[in-house]
């Protein structure tokens, strides 16, 4: 689905991606794990177009990454940080972004309501609480309906209820057929979400593998436990 | 290519709810027709109003060029992670910003000259040409500014040290080579300089409508002299255009370059 061959990033002289090899599987749940400052959001930044890579390749769904825009209609994309034009409010941010998409934002209506939005989407982005933000972040990216779904920090800064909300349509959109790509910190989500693990380490893939494969492996109980050990 | 009028089409509507626009278009507005009214006739307007479009159109348009740019950061990561290409959303953001700036110049000089001296009179169309050229040079170059420098601080603070260099050095580092170098014939290379500003060039075009070159300047006295009037003034438009076309291309090309 996704591969990636010898991909290197450096911003000025610190090398955050050292010739990373790795691959991401049709119709599953990758998440990308490590430390802080591992590499995580630049990858998904290159996967995305968003950060130029100096070398390597990737290839998304047959096609080869060339600065060619188009691929990005197949993804929806759900950043660390909601970061909106302060002064829209959060419906004219989505009637502006499907606006601009060639594809029509069929979902829109239906999360909205989903993540129980309905009474903030008239009120400016800029008086919403960080939560919230998050939440028509996460309306943005699956609106579209899209193949691919890259998800930088889902749930960080959401209540345990919109949290779940999230995870449920996580596992609904792998349900349907979607490829996810996630990243966190919380181990335990990772546990309950993945089905495969990519631990980035110093900018290279450190483990590539299914998360029950790991936890066999190193025979603890849960993941975090797993990860502690195998990086000791 | 719809892609674009749709980024400019929203970049109007963000910019249109602050009140900036409506401060600067007062402002040309109040200015002209104040100087109509205390007795200038058409030509005397002109030229007053010439040495604030020299020096205010330039200031404003590269240090609000360069405040819009980083506001729009956002805006930015949010439509680059759509499938939107980098031209159109470089491009869309600066039409979105030198479209509306140049009609309210436009609007503010245009309107108060209409009524109290008609479309038809001499110098009023170089000046709103004039105008409209050094808005659109001087955004492209809070721009391409812009896109360089991360820091906000850094940035306007080299875009205010462009326009001091272009709006008063630049005449004094001139004066200065043709006083250290007077045994020479110096006409050519002050002509040649003259073409590296462009208010230099905004002057100059000014003053050969006005046929007044003597009055303005070396560099004016000679392009008079040199070129004549229409060759003049068309070389200084060409001049003044490459002086667009440049940086935006530069600027275009370190935005589709950047990490965001």
């Amino acid at each position: 689905m996704i591969k990636i061959r010898g991909l290197q990033k450096c911003f000025g002289r610190l090398e955050v991606l050292k010739e990373l090899d790795a691959e991401v599987q049709e119709n599953k749940i990758t998440a990308i794990v490590g430390h802080n400052g591992s590499g995580k959001t630049t990858l998904i930044k290159c996967l995305l177009g968003l950060d130029k890579y100096d070398s390597g390749d990737i290839t998304i769904k047959d096609f080869k990454l060339n600065g060619d825009w188009s691929y990005r209609n197949q993804i929806g994309y759900m950043p660390q940080i909601a970061r909106f034009p302060e002064n829209l409010t959060a419906s004219e941010v989505i009637t502006m972004i499907s606006d601009l998409r060639t594809g029509s934002a069929t979902q829109a209506e239906e999360l909205i309501s989903y993540f129980r939005l309905s009474g903030e989407m008239e009120k400016p982005l800029k008086t919403l609480s960080g939560g919230t933000r998050q939440k028509v972040n996460a309306i943005v990216s699956l609106m579209f309906n899209p193949d691919i779904l890259i998800l930088d920090e889902p749930t960080a800064g959401l209540d345990p209820v919109s949290s779940s909300l999230l995870k449920d349509k996580i596992h609904a959109e792998k349900a349907a057929g979607k490829t996810v790509i996630i990243t966190s910190h919380i181990m335990s989500e990772i546990q309950e979400l993945a089905d495969t693990i990519l631990y980035l380490l110093d900018g290279k893939i450190f483990f590539d593998g299914p998360v029950n494969e790991l936890i066999e492996q190193t025979g603890e109980k849960n993941l975090e436990r797993a990860i502690a050990k195998m990086m000791s | 290519m719809t892609t674009l009028l749709k980024i400019i089409k929203y970049q109007l509507h963000d910019l249109l709810r602050g009140k900036w626009f409506i401060i600067y278009t007062a402002v040309f507005f109040l200015l002209t027709d104040g100087l109509f009214r205390f007795g200038g006739d058409p030509g005397q307007v002109s030229l007053s109003l010439m040495n604030v479009v020299l020096f205010i159109i330039p200031l404003v348009s590269i240090v609000f060029g360069t405040m819009f740019f980083y506001n729009s950061r956002e805006f930015m990561e949010l439509l680059l992670s759509q499938p939107i290409s980098r031209v159109a959303l470089f491009l869309g953001l600066y039409l979105g910003l030198t479209l509306p700036l140049s009609a309210v110049y436009l609007i503010g000089v245009g309107i108060p000259f209409m009524y109290h001296a008609g479309i038809m009179t001499g110098g009023y169309w170089i000046l709103l040409l004039v105008g409209v050229s050094l808005t659109w040079v001087f955004t492209a170059l809070a721009f391409f500014i812009a896109v360089l420098s991360e820091q906000r601080v850094k940035g306007i603070g080299m875009t205010i040290v462009l326009w001091l260099f272009f709006a008063i050095l630049y005449d004094g580092i001139i004066l200065f080579i043709l006083f250290a170098l007077e045994e020479y014939p110096l006409e050519k290379l002050t002509l040649i300089l003259s073409l590296f500003n462009p208010i230099d060039l905004g002057r100059i075009l000014m003053l050969l409508q006005f046929d007044i070159a003597a009055l303005m300047g070396y560099t004016g006295a000679l392009f008079s002299k040199f070129y004549g009037n229409m060759f003049g003034s068309a070389v200084a438009v060409l001049a003044l255009w490459t002086w667009v076309a440049t940086p935006v291309w530069l600027g275009y090309r370190a935005f589709s370059r950047k990490d965001f």
